[in-house]
């Protein structure tokens, strides 16, 4: 029952589609095709499904974990952009070592870096109460600087012809390819592992359960003697982690080096995979692979259609509006067959 | 017009007197039908009151009346003429007034300004405050119109509302639970005012349960059960037995209680609390004085808002920590632990909210056992034992007879007074040595509320200590050995259950007990024991 | 320095102006108990419209009602979705800031090589020659007028008229407002709409007065500044208009030092507005009841008439 409102959304996404490309005067059933089918008809395009599904089904799982908890992180991009920072200094200054150590302290170095930005609203949330969206947010702008001046400055490559970028990073500080002719990488089992460790952690251990109960009823959570700082802290730091692994996964994988933007928005598309994925863990893997098509149909659209990559983002906002929607449709037709009395937030 | 109240006709006032009369009135909810085919006449003048337990329905009808809430069938006669009531608004247009059981104020608006959004267009607020005034001299309902809502005691809030009714000089007031905010002495001076309107020819709709005040005030009573009128009578004529068997179709029942083992070790002891209140609306608790013992039930009378919640809060340990509490737990200084610690010195707690704070609506009974009975077994390195925790909400269902479709139900799916049950069993279950209880039966039904209080007091036999807040003071006598009254953030002594009566502790409710030369000086807080031997 | 001190009052004034205009309107959402996070999305959309239709018509009033209509239908969305519908607020509201984002990018890629001309700013007769405070206070776009216009209006309507009273005691307690007879839906509608029109002004302002440029995400986070500035402003209009143009002067100095060559790498200077947003939040948050005793009772939490 609970995971009908997403396909619902789904589908009313594609049939917004078709509607879109008729109205932008394209064959809907041709742009159709190849916006959503086209990408992924080899084998290549399903690595690169892969791919972008990775950082997204990682931040995801991370929100995921704080939004049941009512901890609304919605800085993920910028504790990504600081993760693809704390990896990408290892990799430049180590650059050479050849270590096999290497890539271990950047997964670490990256996930710790999210976790220090995700640090920094669970701090000011517990000690001095400031809302928690509106500073991780304020730190993603922050972090995109913060990334622009490390590129510009301490890690600009002395021989990138003064462009804003670090220089390619070693093969040690590489994650490994998994497939020989596309750009898959052994990143996917680092997003694998952390969306089963969140699995087990939100539905099997203790600790999960008291951060639903955060989510669902604060007073109750207060009433049982859950602490709401460690709740707070939880929920930020396992968003920054995952985050920062996504930011790893980035400049170690597909992009090999430190540039001024890292990442197409997948913080932020996170949260529509998180809500569209029901905060569980299953749904937040298809998702993910939804969403990553998304962006692949973008940039498909863009060579094939003649129309802007940035459709990818109208198609985002609309697939969490009809989830919201479709959601609401649903538990209403379901509060009319139960005795439910209040009507309580029928998204988190 | 005179008050011609028709004090004989059962079935309804004289035709040509009626100033409201329902027919046939039904409104179902998914869950339960709240009134099914019920029939109302009210003449003029008339002090009527609709009768009967927590859930009958008359809050439902009162909302349909006052167009709230739109009946699914039945028609409505005002003054002889059939009306639908749209709205509100349109209610007090045709001349029918209500103050709510829960007040439809607004706390950062002053008095003022408040009553002006109930009147139609746009009243100048000097006049309209000096009306007030005016209006509340002349019924005996003191209230300063330039106050902050969130400033004023529940009482005060009460005659804002009432005030507010009359200043549209109504032909109908509706007043639902009223005295549930008042001590016995200012619910006597309410029935002043309200026969004071009566005999100027106002109507009144009286919705309570409480059979000793509507066989002091009312004319005529419908009483409803389970959403149907289950009769009519003249509640002068009648005695409590009668009306109680009308309303519940048996006698009240009545818990066994024998006098409590004195000598108890103390429980919970709170030596001198001070403390200002963390919400800015709150109340500040003033050197509070408590001692529980194991084997006796102290109870906590007072008008809610009078530092309860706060209290509570200090005592479970959810008020937010900075400074020591004066607060020992067995024996334990427990000023500074959180929620959780203290559980674990054997406090258990039943709070006042059930839905959101005893329970998460959205989980089931079987996860809501983990919220707070987690230690008895169902955590394991962490991991939840999914098993453990499904049979602990089995038993509690099985041992307190709580109706609902097993431990996979949700919460939000249960009526008030099971899912009470399943929060006092759940609680219980744990062997708690010291038990503290907010408001134990409000909103229950009056067998739930028999069997959690003969619980409560079958717990104390076992050698618990139990704390019970309640506005219920019928509910205090019943199962209490002790009794102390809190009242603007102070707390009196407890005085022996058997050695007061209501109209002692009503006084005391207004926070006059130091007046009073029977009560022990403010030193001795000390235990049953000592206070006997002082005697 | 005190030649400097005209330009950059003006220029504070005009920056702080776009959130003039977003705050005032989600303050009055915000007193009708409704929590719209998508003013970033509202704002975006605002700007490509009102620049779409200033470059369509050639009239930057024109774009300016554009810019309100597009922002009012982007809420018009929101409020179905949460006051209709009861969809989480919260939720919702990130909904509209990632589709505005989305919706505007897409619509404005046509846009990103048009250039507006810029409107000259109307100096009003008299006040304008006062020494000193003449130019840096009466020689503005005219919107900076109308923003100055908006405050008093809210002002004066939330505080001294009936409507204003009304719309305070919905967003305080729903409920009650209902039992007495307020028609609570209807007005959070309305306080929505005015919302969404508003953001969608700010907007407009940038990518027609102030750039005038359309550049994609163009608002650079002050959809959520203005956010931050209804919390800083414990949801009082006057103080929404001080910490505004806090904000502008931030960013003013900004550039300002860049330009004096300030020995400190620009994106650290770039950085102020937010840094100075985060702090700000902290300084009011720190204590928990100013935002308690300020905040409308009922912020966020959705009310169903049948229900309650």
């Amino acid at each position: 029952m609970r995971f009908v409102s997403p396909l619902v959304a789904a589908a009313l996404t594609f049939a917004a589609g078709l509607v879109l490309f008729s109205a932008l005067g394209r064959d809907p059933l041709a742009a159709f095709h190849a916006f959503f089918v086209q990408p992924i008809d080899d084998w290549n395009g399903v690595a690169e499904l892969a791919l972008k599904a990775a950082p997204l089904m990682l931040c995801a799982i991370g929100l995921a974990i704080g939004f049941r908890a009512g901890v609304w992180n919605i800085g993920a991009e910028g504790q990504l952009a600081v993760g693809a920072i704390a990896a990408g200094w290892l990799a430049v200054g180590f650059h050479g070592a050849g270590s096999a150590l290497l890539l271990p302290a950047m997964v670490a170095a990256g996930a710790l870096g999210g976790m220090a930005w995700a640090a920094i609203p669970a701090f000011l949330k517990t000690r001095f109460n400031a809302n928690e969206i509106l500073t991780s947010l304020m730190l993603v702008y922050v972090a995109a600087l913060l990334l622009s001046w490390v590129v510009h400055g301490p890690l600009r490559d002395p021989q990138g012809f003064n462009f804003p970028q670090s220089k390619e990073f070693h093969d040690a500080a590489l994650y490994p390819l998994l497939l020989e002719g596309t750009r898959l990488n052994a990143g996917v089992f680092v997003a694998a592992a952390v969306v089963a460790a969140g699995w087990w952690f939100m539905e099997r251990s203790f600790g999960g359960y008291t951060m639903r109960v955060a989510g669902l009823a604060d007073a109750a959570a207060r009433y049982a003697g859950f602490s709401a700082r460690r709740t707070v802290w939880v929920g930020m730091l396992a968003g920054g982690a995952a985050a920062g692994l996504a930011g790893v996964g980035e400049v170690a994988g597909p992009i090999g080096q430190l540039l001024p933007s890292v990442s197409p928005g997948y913080g932020f598309a996170a949260i529509i995979v998180a809500f569209v994925g029901r905060l569980h863990a299953g749904g937040i893997v298809l998702a993910s692979l939804l969403m990553s098509l998304l962006y692949l149909g973008g940039e498909s659209a863009q060579m094939t259609l003649d129309l802007p990559s940035a459709i990818t983002g109208l198609f985002q906002g609309m697939l969490l509006f009809f989830l919201l929607a479709a959601d609401v449709f649903i538990s209403y037709r379901l509060r009319i067959a139960a005795p439910a009395r209040a009507p309580r937030e029928a998204a988190a | 017009m005179t008050a011609t109240a028709p004090h004989d006709a059962a079935a309804g006032a004289p035709a040509a007197g009626r100033l409201l009369e329902l027919r046939g009135i039904t409104k179902r909810y998914p869950a339960v039908v709240a009134n099914e085919n019920v029939d109302l006449a009210v003449a003029r003048g008339e002090i009527h009151a609709v009768l009967g337990e927590n859930g009958a329905g008359k809050s439902t009808l009162m909302k349909i009346i006052y167009g709230v809430v739109k009946p699914d069938a039945g028609r409505m006669l005002w003054e002889g003429r059939p009306v639908v009531v749209a709205n509100p608004a349109h209610a007090r247009a045709i001349g029918i007034g209500m103050v709510f059981q829960h007040f439809s104020l607004f706390e950062t608006l002053t008095v003022v300004e408040n009553v002006a959004l109930a009147l139609p267009g746009a009243p100048d607020l000097a006049r309209l405050a000096r009306e007030i005034e005016r209006v509340s001299e002349l019924y005996g309902l003191p209230v300063d119109p330039r106050r902050l809502v969130h400033s004023l005691s529940v009482g005060e809030r009460q005659r804002v509302e009432v005030v507010r009714c009359l200043l549209q000089k109504p032909k109908l007031l509706i007043m639902d639970e009223p005295t549930s905010v008042l001590t016995p002495q200012a619910a006597r001076r309410l029935f002043e005012t309200l026969r004071k309107l009566a005999a100027e020819g106002c109507s009144i709709l009286y919705i309570s349960h409480k059979l000793d005040e509507i066989r002091e005030l009312c004319h005529r009573a419908t009483v409803l059960r389970a959403g149907k009128v289950t009769g009519h009578c003249d509640p002068r004529r009648e005695t409590a037995g009668s009306m109680a068997r009308m309303m519940i179709g048996k006698d009240l029942p009545h818990c066994e209680h024998a006098p409590a083992r004195e000598g108890g070790v103390p429980r919970l002891v709170i030596a001198g609390l001070s403390r200002g209140a963390d919400d800015p609306f709150g109340v500040d608790l003033q050197d509070v004085h408590l001692t529980v013992h194991a084997g006796e039930i102290v109870g906590i009378a007072g008008v809610s808002g009078n530092g309860q919640r706060e209290l509570l809060a200090a005592i479970s340990g959810e008020a937010r920590l900075g400074g020591k509490l004066p607060v020992r737990i067995c024996s334990v200084e427990a000023g500074r632990l959180s929620p959780g610690r203290r559980r674990r010195l054997g406090m258990c707690f039943v709070p006042e909210e059930r839905l959101g704070r005893g329970a998460v609506p959205e989980m089931t009974l079987a996860e809501n056992a983990l919220l707070t009975a987690h230690r008895r077994g169902m955590v394991r390195a962490g991991m939840i034992r999914f098993r453990a925790m499904r049979e602990f909400a089995a038993r509690c269902i099985e041992r307190f007879g709580v109706k609902c479709g097993g431990p996979e139900a949700e919460a939000k799916s249960l009526s008030g007074g099971n899912l009470q049950k399943f929060i006092v069993g759940r609680e219980m279950l744990q062997e708690p040595k010291l038990l503290v209880v907010s408001q134990p039966t409000w909103g229950v039904d009056v067998g739930a509320a028999a069997f959690i209080r003969q619980s409560l007091v079958d717990l104390r036999n076992a050698g618990a200590a139990i704390l019970v807040v309640s506005e219920e003071l019928d509910e205090l006598f019943e199962i209490c050995d002790r009794i102390a009254v809190i009242a603007k953030g102070r707390l009196s002594p407890a005085r022996r259950a058997a050695d007061s009566d209501v109209e002692e502790i009503g006084q005391w409710m207004s926070g006059l007990w130091e007046a009073d030369d029977n009560a022990p000086p403010p030193a001795g807080h000390g235990s049953g024991a000592q206070r006997a031997a002082r005697a | 320095m005190t030649d400097q001190l005209v330009p950059i009052l003006v220029a504070t004034i005009a920056a702080g102006t776009p959130l003039v205009f977003a705050a005032l309107g989600e303050l009055v959402t915000e007193k009708s108990g409704v929590l719209n996070l998508g003013v970033e999305g509202m704002m975006l959309v605002g700007a490509v419209a009102a620049f779409a239709a200033t470059a369509a018509s050639g009239s930057p009033w024109s774009g300016v009602l554009a810019g309100a209509a597009a922002g009012g239908a982007m809420a018009l969305v929101f409020a179905v979705l949460t006051l209709t519908l009861m969809a989480n607020q919260v939720a919702a509201g990130l909904a509209l800031s990632l589709f505005g984002v989305g919706l505007s990018a897409f619509v404005g890629k046509a846009y990103e090589s048009v250039s507006l001309a810029p409107s000259p700013p109307l100096a009003i007769p008299l006040a304008a020659d006062l020494p000193g405070i003449g130019p840096a206070l009466f020689v503005h776009q005219p919107l900076v007028y109308v923003s100055w216009a908006l405050f008093a209006a809210v002002a004066w309507f939330l505080y001294r008229s009936r409507p204003g009273l009304v719309l305070r005691a919905v967003g305080e307690s729903p409920q009650s407002a209902h039992a007495i007879g307020c028609p609570v839906i209807p007005i959070r509608y309305l306080a929505t709409l005015f919302g969404g029109a508003m953001a969608g002004v700010g907007g407009a302002f940038l990518s027609v007065f102030y750039t005038p440029l359309w550049v994609e995400n163009m608002t650079a986070g002050r959809g959520w500044i203005a956010l931050a500035l209804v919390v800083f402003a414990t949801w009082r209009p006057a103080r929404v208009m001080i910490g505004a143009y806090l904000f502008g002067g931030v960013t003013v100095v900004q550039f300002f030092a860049q330009g004096e060559g300030v020995a400190v790498p620009a994106q650290f200077l770039s950085m102020l507005p937010y840094l100075a947003t985060i702090v700000v939040l902290v300084l009011i948050s720190r204590n928990i009841n100013t935002i308690r005793l300020n905040a409308p009772v009922s912020l966020a939490k959705p009310f169903h008439p049948e229900v309650a």
